[in-house]
């Protein structure tokens, strides 16, 4: 055998990579305490007969879809939380885009103060916040209504609507910005064709991230808004505790999660995961 | 004509001061490399040239026009930033055609001269790319392209080459001083590094501490540093603390002729000492010896084991702990106060026959 056969032959051996057992004990575990409960109520949505100790279904099918989807107040509920998702999104896009902006880029007095300010909100127990409102909007008569809920739960979304955009502003490279008005950009324009378009995927993050978590969120709708405006978790609730089959809270379930990780997937797969981590200051 | 004139421009972050009235005029046409260590204001005063910073003290005039005031986007000058800065939301072309299209020109005319100065760039066809798909070499080609087209009368450079390779850096540096000489504009350069700084300009500012130290043609601070920190920043130097006594200075052991009395500060560059037979006041000891290919470089101790840096013929090869005799040629001598004093020695002579390998 001539050196080089011994040099080829030495090439040839690969290091088998080591097993990450602690990756794979994490990754069970996260499958045991999230997907399990996931998988099982997506299969009580199309269970119709499903008696213990039965490990499956007896018997699957679309009933219990027909009979929830042909009622009016689960579509009312719907239409009324896409309504009441969109305007808080919205408000609180306008008003809290320009104040992340101003965190970010501008230094004026009690600059810390208030940013401090509009986070502290999610320094205290929400409920009893919420409570403290309730009484407040009692006064001006916006218990049990549209915008009383808006208003509540645009509270709600200051943390994600000031922090992440904050971050995605300070992200943006001042250089870039500088380069523009070096080649003649006003402010103005350098705002509207450099710091935006490179925040934006992060700020599209943002508005994801909120109008997610505005859409589910049951707290301020249960006690600011019932009993006139009830929204779609607040049905699903009510499906789940009046019912006897837990089949109507699973269908319901099901028809408002996977849109919402539908569209979680679909934004992450556009903007890319390091949107999201870059609005968390990663 | 396009001309900058700084007259006692300051520059104070708090109580640091970053530049210290500075008065400096640029001709028309003229490259000028502002050099200095970090932390010497050379930045600083870039970007109160281009608008970035305001200046605490001073006014900047362009071609007599008071510019002191105005923003960025309103002065004649454009600048390359040492990180690129494209966006990256825009191709090429929409990066070089932006300040063009900032100033409404008409779609044909802003294809052509975009397509004109990607051929000056040596970037044809390169429009259509976004900037992520281009190498850091091709990525200051375009942030330089994107300065040209707007055809300022001052073009700024901040340390553009300093994230590429060295060869690239070369290349780059020949092809902007090129492409600047072409286009008869001026030009200010910032650098730490002396070599580029050497190559590419018309004349350096030598920059310390937020003041200048000295301005001049390459060659001429070189030969002939007006404080001791120019002769120890451009190009290497021997510097060696010594003491002027008897007509001559004293330093490590090495004894050479010098006027004046008190401490002082020797200055000998590496390719100033030729090798002799060792004499009193005139030896060192070889420590190691660095071929270089073109020229050898001997790295020496004296006799208190001060380093002594002596560059001379390739073909010349010393052993480590050889003793070789030193004949120094040109040397300079800085005291606290007072002008520079050079000194050449009289006794020039052919050191070939000295030891070769």
């Amino acid at each position: 055998m001539t050196d080089l056969a011994v040099l080829s032959g030495a090439g040839k051996r690969v290091r088998r990579a080591a097993v990450d057992w602690t990756g794979i004990a994490f990754l069970a575990g996260l499958a045991v305490v999230i997907l399990l409960p996931l998988i099982v109520t997506a299969v009580w949505a199309f269970a119709e007969v499903w008696r213990f100790p039965a490990i499956v279904p007896q018997r699957m099918g679309l009933g219990y879809w027909q009979d929830t989807l042909s009622r009016n107040d689960v579509w009312t509920a719907l239409w009324l939380s896409l309504g009441i998702t969109t305007t808080v999104t919205a408000i609180s896009a306008a008003i809290c885009f320009p104040a992340a902006y101003a965190f970010a880029r501008l230094d004026f007095p009690g600059r810390n103060l208030l940013f401090l300010a509009f986070l502290s909100v999610q320094a205290f127990p929400k409920f009893g916040l919420i409570v403290a409102t309730a009484t407040i909007f009692l006064t001006l008569h916006l218990v049990g209504t549209f915008w009383g809920v808006v208003l509540i739960q645009l509270v709600g979304t200051l943390l994600y609507m000031i922090w992440i955009p904050v971050s995605a502003f300070q992200g943006v490279d001042r250089r870039l910005e500088e380069a523009a008005r070096d080649v003649g950009a006003t402010p103005m324009r350098v705002f509207w064709s450099i710091t935006l378009p490179q925040a934006l995927p992060t700020l599209f993050a943002a508005i994801l991230i909120t109008f997610v978590s505005t859409f589910y969120e049951t707290d301020a709708a249960w006690l600011i808004g019932l009993p006139n405006v009830r929204t779609m978790p607040m049905v699903m609730i009510s499906f789940i505790n009046n019912a006897l089959e837990v089949q109507y809270g699973a269908v319901l379930f099901v028809f408002l999660w996977v849109p919402s990780f539908l569209l979680m997937l679909a934004a992450r797969r556009v903007m890319g995961a390091d949107a999201f981590a870059r609005g968390l200051g990663g | 004509m396009a001309q900058v004139r700084l007259s006692g421009i300051a520059k104070t972050f708090g109580k640091v001061t970053a530049l210290d009235a500075m008065d400096l005029v640029i001709d028309d046409g003229e490259l000028v490399c502002l050099l200095g260590p970090s932390g010497s204001g050379k930045s600083t005063l870039l970007r109160i040239i281009g608008g970035f910073e305001t200046p605490s003290a001073g006014a900047i005039a362009i071609d007599g026009v008071d510019v002191t005031g105005l923003p960025p986007e309103r002065r004649p000058t454009a600048m390359v930033f040492q990180s690129h800065a494209l966006w990256s939301h825009m191709t090429v072309h929409g990066n070089i055609a932006f300040g063009l299209k900032l100033r409404r020109l008409p779609k044909s005319e802003i294809r052509d001269r975009v397509e004109r100065v990607l051929d000056l760039v040596g970037l044809a066809g390169y429009g259509g790319r976004l900037p992520s798909q281009l190498s850091g070499g091709q990525q200051q080609r375009v942030a330089l392209a994107r300065s040209l087209v707007i055809e300022p009368k001052i073009l700024l450079l901040d340390e553009p080459f300093a994230s590429l390779d060295q060869h690239l850096r070369e290349r780059l540096r020949d092809e902007v001083r090129d492409i600047q000489q072409r286009l008869g504009i001026t030009a200010v350069f910032v650098t730490h590094g002396q070599d580029e700084a050497l190559a590419i300009s018309d004349r350096i500012v030598v920059l310390a501490d937020g003041r200048m130290q000295q301005v001049g043609r390459p060659g001429e601070i070189y030969a002939e540093p007006k404080t001791a920190f120019v002769a120890g920043f451009i190009g290497a130097m021997n510097m060696l603390d010594g003491l002027l006594a008897d007509g001559e200075i004293a330093a490590s052991g090495l004894r050479l002729a010098a006027e004046g009395s008190g401490p002082a500060r020797l200055a000998i560059r590496p390719e100033d000492i030729a090798l002799s037979e060792p004499a009193d006041g005139r030896a060192a000891t070889v420590r190691r010896m660095i071929d270089f290919g073109a020229h050898v470089v001997i790295d020496s101790a004296l006799a208190d084991g001060t380093h002594l840096r002596i560059q001379t013929d390739k073909a010349i090869r010393v052993a480590p702990g050889e003793r070789i005799g030193i004949r120094v040629d040109r040397w300079t001598v800085f005291t606290e106060d007072g002008e520079p004093r050079r000194y050449r020695s009289d006794t020039l002579r052919s050191f070939r026959d000295v030891r070769y390998a």
